[in-house]
């Protein structure tokens, strides 16, 4: 980071590259400009590291109070690293091993921190996985169920992991966990976070968002009552899911690599002030809020008939409104998005959601309080 | 000045017969869902179809890895196409790819005989930043170089490039060489397993210009000649790995990453270790970087291909009128 970013030969023949244009809410309107795009590199969004949105402003919820108690946790002592929770997202994987082998990078007082693998079939084979996403199978059902061979490698798996990190829900379970993913979708670098009551999440992506600043990470809050899944992180008390994009499955971006691992260091210090008794005073954090799922237009036989269209393709947390170009037919006929109000998309385009109906999440904005937290 | 700048133009046979071929990588989704919309096309009557004197093949590949969403099933369909494969013995149980380029092999083939089509082009993409490439194994198929030339003037504001494979000594195994000519046409950066609206609006349009040269080339138009510049493949470099374990120990540095048909220069930064060492480009000749960071490249161990730019003269051609196809007595091979 800090570098500039690399004038591709295709990225010279345009008029505009991402980073050059304003605000994509007033692009999206303007469709001659647009049309002077042509080709571009859509990666800019890390590389660049420049925000997009503007920054949260704090403001007081109705009943509660900035200046309220500090809440007091139990130490984040027992700390897990996933990668490889699919096979073909390498970031994660690379750091994981990478940490494995040395992991004096990871190394923080106060805290016993696991670098792991979690997937490791699906890693060798460079695939997702192997019989069943891994990501889905920390279901209690799955996690309960006794018997062995006869279920698929990944439940099996799952068990183990649960074995391992867990229980699931119990006090001994892993304080946190963190787990590494990409995908191809343009959303920068994404905490996801699985619930608004988890203060210390919440004031560990406060504080993540702060060091990286004027760069930009987003949180998405995925919990949804159908849309929400049980993940392999969700062993922990304080689940953290990293997600960096965009990147091909099966390849290593060094720009993708690095701001992965410059905010996993952020998120290292934060545990680490934690557990030596900093007091975090209460703060609000801008989340995006999982709405609903949109799947491809499909005909009778379930095949795809129309593509993301170019004015949504790599647009990522920016604001979609009723009427705005949602997909494309490969005749080329512009499908509108019909919602009733303004949305913001996220995971656009991701190749592994084509087989799960999925051509983009719906998001909304939102501001969540956390309050004040000490170690007890 | 050369000869062919003065006389007449290389008169060659009419292409007949042309395929267009996708999904010979099941993940490489531009080219999966072009075939199936021409097909979906081919299907409607038309009123040309009886005057039409192309007949166009439309082939999906390997139909078996595009179900799974797979590159391949069993074994990379786009290498099984050299003849020792293809008249091989058949084992017990053949990887299926190896099946299925014989079968392809005897639709659209034999390979080097008389009865194969005049001209494929196997659509695909890469996760390179490689714009619109053509690739073929030989700098002097004048079909194939007229065609690029074509589409470069047809699509001024796409970067495109032409890519020759190199030696006559590396023997052809791609699908494209079961043709009289033939090349893919590979476009990126798209991600495997993901279709782009852009990308697939210029796959569409690239075909739909080679179509037209090749109705324009049959009707008789004279194409000038002139210049194309040819990258020719010199050799691949992998990335740094363990000893132990094979893995990968750097990245593409940051700086190449993104950078096709870039001159890479003797110490230009090339890789980025996890550690964060750069590792420098350690030739002697600056050559032009190109399939920077292909993922389905890694377990072929090729991180980037390198190669030399020279400027090709082509000539003038047009097709060989009835007579004088009826006068050669059968259909040639293209002049070397």
């Amino acid at each position: 980071m800090g570098q500039s970013e690399p004038r591709s030969q295709v990225s010279s023949l345009l008029s505009l590259t991402r980073q050059q244009q304003p605000r994509r809410g007033v692009l999206r309107k303007d469709a001659a400009a647009f049309k002077q795009r042509g080709w571009k590199l859509f990666h800019c969004r890390v590389s660049s590291f420049v925000g997009v949105h503007t920054p949260p402003r704090p403001s007081v919820l109705p009943g509660m109070s900035l200046h309220g108690s500090t809440a007091r946790l139990s130490e984040a002592r027992r700390v897990a690293i996933f990668g490889g929770t699919h096979g073909n997202e390498m970031s994660g994987v690379a750091l994981v091993n990478l940490w494995i082998k040395n992991g004096a990078d990871i190394q923080r007082r106060g805290a016993d921190i696991k670098p792991f693998i979690t997937n490791p079939r699906a890693v060798e084979k460079c695939v997702r996985y192997v019989d069943t996403d891994l990501n889905r199978a920390f279901t209690h059902e799955n996690l309960s169920a006794s018997g062995g061979d006869e279920f698929p490698y990944e439940v099996r798996r799952a068990q183990e992991i649960n074995r391992m990190f867990g229980p699931k829900g119990s006090p001994e379970a892993y304080d946190v966990i963190f787990d590494l993913h990409n995908t191809t979708s343009n959303m920068g670098c994404t905490l996801i976070l699985e619930s608004s009551k988890d203060h210390f999440n919440l004031q560990m992506m406060n504080y993540i968002k702060k060091a990286i600043s004027p760069a930009s990470c987003l949180v998405l809050l995925n919990e949804h009552p159908l849309l929400k899944y049980s993940t392999s992180r969700s062993v922990a008390k304080h689940p953290v899911g990293l997600e960096v994009g965009p990147q091909p499955q099966g390849v290593l971006r060094s720009n993708i690599f690095e701001a992965m691992r410059v905010i996993l260091k952020h998120a290292l210090d934060f545990i680490e002030l934690f557990n030596e008794g900093m007091e975090f005073p209460p703060c609000t954090v801008e989340v995006f809020r999982v709405s609903e799922r949109i799947d491809y237009p499909r005909d009778a036989n379930g095949n795809i008939i129309a593509m993301v269209h170019p004015n949504l393709q790599d647009c990522d947390w920016e604001p979609l409104n009723p009427g705005d170009p949602m997909f494309q037919t490969f005749d080329g006929k512009t499908i509108p998005y019909q919602g009733s109000c303004t949305v913001y998309p996220t995971f656009i385009n991701e190749a592994a959601y084509y087989e799960k109906q999925q051509a983009f999440v719906t998001t909304r904005r939102e501001t969540l309080a956390a309050s004040g937290i000490r170690k007890a | 000045m050369s000869q062919m700048d003065v006389d007449e133009p290389v008169c060659l046979p009419r292409l007949s017969r042309v395929a267009v071929c996708g999904g010979t990588h099941g993940n490489e989704l531009s080219g999966v869902y072009l075939v199936r919309e021409l097909l979906k096309l081919q299907r409607r009557p038309s009123e040309d179809d009886d005057e039409e004197p192309t007949s166009l093949l439309t082939v999906l590949s390997n139909p078996r890895a595009v179900q799974q969403g797979r590159r391949y099933t069993d074994t990379d369909l786009n290498r099984c196409f050299t003849l020792a494969t293809l008249n091989g013995p058949t084992s017990d149980s053949p990887p299926y790819e190896i099946l299925r380029a014989r079968e392809l092999n005897a639709m659209l083939g034999p390979k080097g005989g008389p009865g194969a089509v005049d001209l494929v082009c196997d659509l695909h993409n890469t996760t390179a930043n490689m714009g619109l490439c053509f690739i073929a194994y030989s700098d002097c198929d004048w079909i194939c170089l007229h065609i690029f030339k074509y589409l470069q003037r047809q699509m001024p504001d796409v970067p495109m490039r032409f890519v020759h494979l190199g030696s006559s000594e590396k023997e052809s195994y791609s699908l494209d060489s079961v043709g009289k000519h033939g090349f893919a046409m590979e476009i990126g950066p798209q991600p495997h397993g993901v279709v782009r609206s852009d990308i697939y609006g210029l796959m569409n349009a690239g075909v739909q210009h080679m179509l037209d040269w090749v109705r324009l080339f049959n009707s008789g138009a004279v194409f000038e000649g002139g210049f194309v510049d040819v990258f020719t493949l010199v050799k691949n470099i992998d990335y740094p790995r363990d000893e132990k374990t094979h893995n990968i120990t750097a990245a593409v540095h940051s700086h190449l990453q993104d950078r096709d048909f870039c001159l890479l220069r003797p110490h230009d930064p090339l890789f980025q270790t996890f550690s964060g060492e750069t590792l420098r480009y350690s030739g002697s000749e600056p050559l032009y970087a190109f399939f920077i960071n292909e993922g389905s490249y890694y377990e072929k161990g090729i991180a980037l291909s390198l190669a030399r730019k020279r400027r090709l003269v082509i000539p003038a051609i047009r097709a060989q009128t009835e007579e004088e196809e009826q006068a050669r007595g059968f259909t040639s091979e293209e002049e070397e």
